[in-house]
């Protein structure tokens, strides 16, 4: 549906076909490695992805797939000393991982924006929330205490806080979980930011709030035509909202498609496990939810070959190579990368037969 | 917010009504355990026994101990007249009694030597406020580098060396190999406000050095833990100046422990560095009450340490009410 996924098929070895990206964000070949005393832990390894304005992008994961450090290192927000950064973030024709981190800070806030998972924890206990929101708005622009309360109020009220003048100087603990995350919604829009990252926005939140969160980032993004990434574990909120789906496992993406494409054939076994993880109102009830074996993968030392393989019910089938050869996306084609050894026909096959009927 | 500090200052009150009972049977149950005659000390060794008798129904030694114990909060509050027969002497509130050695008040005692000691006090918290709490964000912030060592060393050193060691060594040193520094008498401050920081530098360095370690520490692992918070990541992410984010967000937070130990040490200070004011010669309240014990000079004794618990106590109270301006989330609860 989009043509950010034109150039998937084919992720380049490096990024180092230089000169300006024609999408709003195009990441190539991100590589976020951490030293540790246990060795180097490889949190992101060669995702490269594109997203226009006005599209949402979410990048679904398990813990610890490198979902969150993504969204840190396009923002910048890793210490140089202890993160390894590589590849390329182009954002609006401007490479981020290169530039200087005045320059990135400039950017920070203003132009990309993040809304982060627990609003109790994200928001500085002892400032009150109107405060927080004035602080945003004055890093970027130079006005007025007052003029910036004003425009803090106004937030709160676009994001639907009832009495944004009397609860502008309330402090966060004085906000409900629901009332908190909107606020931090508030904070993070309150430049017009054109990206938005939300790193599990509706995690912290009861069902019907979620909801409710999902509604007014559409809405916003809408308004502004921002590109949106929402970051999730919980493929039922990428179901609402994202035209895309980027899978990550071990640090990698594994499949990459649109949202329709992900949810009515996908043809990775990861994304199988996780649909089967999922519960479903629309249909039956079960007896159990099938689960994914087995645990995430170090990612100090990632298996070798495809790192899902000790996990994959459909290991070495037919002999092939997964234990030592690692596929790419290019397994798969270009509007639907999937990085499994499976031919894709026997892919849709398996996925017809086995997994669709219990899902 | 009223009511909560008047249900303080009410709490406040009665610990201290607590301490002065305590205080008082200590310092006059034990000499009746230990057979000693408060009397006998009043008047000393050459007295006759009849003067003994009268010291002991002037001071109303004779009385049961709640009557006497009543008779000094009288004392305390409205003034109380001393009656020897031939002579009354009156005592104006607050009335502490009479020093038994010089026979001088003691209210005015105490009140003489309070300037030295908040001289003290006041200069070296502000040392080692300063001192500590930058050496602590300093080594948090170069962590593991050679900074965060050397901070860490000197800390060590400072909290574990003793005043009356440092104080030896800087007075050894600066004042009288290399001059840097006179000893020699306090001076007041509204006299000679040089001569008098002058004097009392020394002794500030010495007790700061003492207390800064201990707060550099605390900052550095307040700090550390405060750096870990999303607050701090959120800050970030709004684009803020690391300075900002660092100098305003994270010492917020940082600052709130510091506080709450700071105002207790300082109130503790308060009523007397007992070995800077000795190692230093300085006449202060901490000086009054080691002379007074060795002079087992019950009044002065029983006044110095209801005093000083005065401040500790009043500390607490400020420290609590503090705590709830600085931390919104305790003001409602």
């Amino acid at each position: 549906m989009s043509s950010s996924l034109l150039t998937d098929g084919t992720p380049s070895p490096s990024g180092s076909g230089a000169g300006t990206a024609e999408s709003f964000l195009d990441v190539r070949d991100l590589r976020i490695q951490f030293k540790t005393d246990d060795g180097v832990v490889k949190a992101v390894d060669g995702l490269t992805f594109q997203l226009e304005r006005g599209e949402t992008l979410g990048i679904v994961g398990e813990s610890g797939s490198g979902k969150s450090v993504t969204s840190l290192g396009i923002l910048g927000l890793h210490r140089r000393g202890s993160a390894k950064i590589s590849g390329e973030v182009w954002l609006d024709g401007e490479e981020l991982i290169g530039a200087s981190p005045e320059r990135v800070r400039l950017l920070r806030g203003a132009k990309m924006s993040m809304i982060f998972q627990d609003p109790l924890t994200a928001m500085h206990p002892y400032y009150t929330v109107g405060a927080q929101i004035v602080e945003a708005y004055r890093v970027h622009h130079k006005v007025s205490k007052n003029d910036a309360r004003k425009r803090a109020i106004e937030m709160l009220d676009r994001v639907g806080i009832p009495q944004p003048q009397r609860r502008v100087d309330d402090y966060p603990h004085q906000f409900s979980g629901g009332m908190r995350q909107r606020a931090m919604i508030a904070m993070s829009l309150v430049n017009n930011p054109q990206l938005l990252i939300a790193d599990e926005p509706t995690t912290a939140l009861d069902v019907t709030v979620q909801a409710q969160i999902l509604d007014l980032i559409r809405d916003l993004q809408s308004e502004f035509n921002s590109a949106v990434i929402i970051i999730t574990h919980d493929l039922g909120v990428v179901a609402e909202v994202a035209d895309d789906i980027l899978v990550m496992y071990g640090g990698k993406c594994v499949e990459h498609a649109t949202a329709e494409t992900i949810f009515r054939r996908p043809e990775h076994p990861y994304a199988w496990g996780l649909l089967s993880s999922m519960p479903r109102v629309d249909r039956e009830v079960r007896d159990r939810l099938v689960p994914i074996k087995g645990s995430p993968p170090s990612l100090i030392n990632l298996p070798s070959g495809c790192s899902f393989h000790p996990r994959c019910p459909y290991v070495e089938r037919n002999g092939i190579p997964c234990k030592t050869v690692e596929p790419t996306l290019a397994e798969g084609t270009a509007e639907h990368g999937v990085a499994c050894h499976i031919p894709p026909a026997e892919r849709l096959a398996i996925f017809k037969s086995d997994i669709a009927p219990n899902l | 917010m009223i009511n909560y500090i008047l249900r303080r200052l009410v709490t406040a009150a009665l610990l201290i009504v607590a301490v002065s009972m305590v205080t008082f049977a200590i310092f006059f149950l034990i000499p009746k355990a230990a057979h000693a005659d408060p009397a006998e000390m009043y008047v000393g060794k050459s007295a006759t026994p009849r003067d003994v008798e009268l010291t002991r129904i002037k001071l109303g030694l004779d009385q049961p101990i709640y009557i006497q114990y009543g008779r000094f909060v009288k004392g305390l509050v409205a003034g109380r007249d001393y009656n020897s027969g031939p002579t009354v002497t009156h005592c104006s509130a607050p009335c502490f009694g009479y020093s038994f050695r010089t026979d001088r008040e003691v209210w005015p005692l105490l009140l003489d030597r309070l300037p030295v000691t908040i001289s003290l006090a006041i200069g070296a918290a502000l040392l080692w406020l300063f001192g500590g709490v930058a050496g602590g964000v300093i080594s948090a912030l170069k962590r593991g580098k050679l900074a965060d060592r050397a901070v860490m060393i000197v800390a060590l050193a400072g909290v574990s060396l003793p005043v009356y060691f440092t104080g030896l060594v800087f007075q050894a040193l600066f004042v009288h190999q290399w001059k840097i520094f006179r000893g020699g008498e306090y001076i007041n401050f509204v006299d000679d406000p040089w001569g008098w920081a002058n004097k009392l530098f020394l002794a500030w360095v010495s007790l700061a050095l003492l207390f800064a370690a201990t707060y550099a520490r605390l900052t550095r692992a307040q700090m550390l833990e405060t750096l870990g918070e999303d607050y701090i990541r959120t800050a970030r992410a709004k684009g803020l100046k690391e300075r900002v984010v660092i100098g305003k967000h994270a010492m917020r937070a940082v600052l709130t422990p510091i506080v709450t130990i700071f105002g207790l040490d300082l109130g503790t200070l308060l009523g007397g560095a007992i070995l800077t004011e000795r190692v230093f010669s300085l006449p202060g309240i901490g000086k009054l009450s080691v002379d007074a014990v060795t002079q087992k000079d019950l009044p002065i004794i029983l006044g110095a340490t209801l005093f000083a618990s005065f401040f500790i106590v009043m500390a607490n109270l400020v420290v609590d009410v503090l705590y709830a301006v600085i931390d919104p989330r305790v003001r409602l609860s």
